[in-house]
């Protein structure tokens, strides 16, 4: 099922957010997210999610609004990580990760293999029993990013399965940066839509398909990453002068700035 | 120590504490008299009627009330993510105290309704009322916020705090009296009527909460990714803030103001075997049931024939207890 959505606007307590997007996500894309601090992006995923109500405009997901979608069934279809997490109680590594299960009812023997399975998958193995309040800020993004996959873990629990990732990297050293966008990708093979909302413009551009840049809640520009991570264009979201540059191994746009 | 283990541990305990205080008091009572009276087959009336009239629906109203107001303590603190909250925050407890206070000082006197004290049924009014009022304060278009709850029940605590004192104020010293060891709390109003209304409420929420425990472990994580995980967020804390306004409610008009149960009994749980509520809210009600059943034993014999207030008791048992586990709340994973 594509995710599509067609002249949003949001507005709240008389702020505008988001001012007329339209975009589709195909299944099995990756589309990157891009723009300056309080460009709409984090807000744009969470219209999707349904947290704000759109003032215009329609998010379906296949042939059925998204906000039509009973709470369950939406859960196992879609799932998102947030930019930060407030979790202050001390639940196990695993016992956090085994929320990404609730919806579902699968029992608890498939649940267990899918826990072990993204916590392999995350690099959390070794975490397991460890208390989550004791773990570092990269290891409790990891941990929250298995918890997320958990919820879409298999193609049987779900007709179509999105995945809404905001900053899934920010904290984490190059090493688990790169195992995570290898996790997205192999989500994306199987077929998920995924949106996921980027600083690093460099990583965006290596690892979505396709790219699109806000300032200010408006659509600045989209499409293939060597199209949109251009001089022009960053000066247009950033207001500052950036050089880009082709990766020497896979020619993806790099940014220099400084 | 593995949920598991400790709920068993606490189940088996229970029953024994009931029994203990049962066979504790003025006149005490062999084991195996007590239990022949309770399964009926005691020979001696006298033993059968202290049992029967006035130890056993006491125990058993301790027990429910300890029961009520740890899970109530436990619910709340998973709602508010706060593991400093307790059933009081939401203004149950001052709104209970006002109602109490204005019918110990106003009430002269008018009769009660049904086993229950116009007392009791005042301060159940009291607490509803500033339940209702907090709530719908909390409550705008987007559903209820938890944070502005919170502000809500401490303005509405003072405002209560301060009509209590203006009641205070205008009490004679009989009244005051009355008022400030209500205040302490005290089982020894226990009757077979009190025992059948705590119990029915009792019945509910100590079922009906547990059936929330996969939602308060995912509020736990934060309300929109709870939402996220498929509950329904806004009925849920609809469902909680219900059951302990009942619970906590009908504990106080009972037993007046009985503190710490509530606020310490589910953080101890807690640090013996986490933050998971399919254990914590069984767990927290079977050790609620235990604390405040030998803080009552405490206050019938400590300084008999005399009683004391059992809210004094509850702390001195189980702050020394707690103060020992925060000593060492590194293990158990807390900052």
């Amino acid at each position: 099922m594509t995710l599509s959505i067609r002249n949003l606007h949001l507005t709240i307590n008389g702020r505008r957010l988001l001012d007329d997007i339209s975009l589709a996500v195909a299944p099995g894309e990756v589309l990157g997210v891009i723009g300056p601090n309080g460009a709409g992006k984090t807000s744009l995923i969470h219209a999707v999610i349904g947290d704000l109500a759109p003032h215009h405009g329609e998010i379906r997901f296949g042939n059925r609004r998204l906000a039509d979608w009973p709470d369950r069934e939406r859960a196992c279809a879609a799932a998102l990580l947030p930019q930060f997490s407030t979790l202050g109680f001390p639940f196990s590594v695993r016992e956090v990760v085994r929320l990404g299960r609730g919806p579902h009812g699968t029992g608890r023997r498939i649940d267990e293999v899918i826990v072990d399975e993204a916590c392999a998958a995350t690099d959390i193995a070794h975490l397991r029993q460890r208390p989550y309040t004791h773990l570092s800020g990269g290891e409790k993004q990891r941990v929250q990013l298995a918890r997320v996959l958990t919820q879409i873990w298999r193609a049987e629990d779900a007709p179509s399965r999105l995945l809404l990732l905001d900053e899934p990297v920010a904290a984490l050293d190059i090493g688990h940066q790169q195992l995570v966008t290898q996790q997205v990708r192999r989500f994306a093979d199987q077929g998920v839509a995924v949106i996921m909302v980027q600083h690093d413009i460099s990583l965006a551009a290596r690892c979505a398909d396709r790219l699109i840049a806000l300032r200010d809640g408006r659509h600045i520009a989209e499409g293939r990453p060597a199209d949109v991570v251009t001089e022009p264009v960053l000066r247009r979201l950033f207001d500052t002068d950036a050089r880009v540059i082709a990766h020497p191994d896979t020619g993806t746009p790099v940014v220099l700035h400084g | 120590m593995t949920g598991l283990r400790l709920t068993l541990a606490l189940a088996v305990l229970t029953p024994a504490s009931l029994i203990v205080a049962i066979m504790v008091g003025a006149v005490s009572l062999p084991a195996t008299e007590v239990l022949g009276s309770l399964i009926g087959i005691g020979d001696d009336g006298r033993t059968a009627l202290i049992v029967e009239a006035i130890r056993l629906p006491r125990a058993l109203l301790t027990g429910l009330v300890g029961a009520l107001l740890a899970i109530c303590g436990a619910a709340m603190q998973g709602l508010f993510r706060n593991p400093l909250a307790d059933p009081s925050l939401i203004g149950v407890t001052a709104g209970a105290s006002v109602g109490a206070s204005l019918m110990i000082v106003f009430g002269g006197t008018l009769a009660g309704l049904g086993g229950l004290s116009l007392i009791s049924l005042g301060a159940f009014a009291g607490g509803a009322g500033a339940v209702a009022l907090v709530y719908r304060l909390a409550t705008g278009s987007g559903g209820t916020s938890v944070a502005t709850m919170l502000l809500a029940g401490i303005a509405i605590a003072a405002l209560a705090g301060s009509a209590g004192g203006l009641l205070e104020f205008h009490a004679s010293n009989e009244m005051l009296r009355r008022i400030s060891l209500w205040r302490m709390g005290g089982l020894e109003g226990a009757n077979w009527a009190r025992v059948g209304i705590v119990g029915v409420i009792a019945a509910i929420v100590l079922v009906a909460l547990p059936r929330q425990a996969g939602a308060l472990n995912a509020l736990l994580l934060g309300e929109s990714e709870a939402r996220h995980l498929g509950i329904p967020v806004n009925a849920v804390k609809r469902r909680l803030i219900l059951l302990t306004a009942a619970g906590v409610g009908v504990s106080v008009a009972v037993a007046g103001a009985i503190t710490f149960v509530g606020l310490v009994v589910p953080h101890i749980v807690r640090m013996l075997i986490g933050p998971d509520h399919r254990w914590l809210l069984p767990a927290s009600a079977l050790a609620g049931a235990i604390l405040l059943l030998w803080a009552d034993i405490l206050a019938r014999t400590l300084v008999a024939p005399t009683e004391l207030p059992v809210g004094l008791l509850t702390a001195l048992l189980g702050a020394p207890f707690f103060i020992s586990l925060l000593r060492r709340r590194h293990e158990y994973g807390m900052a």
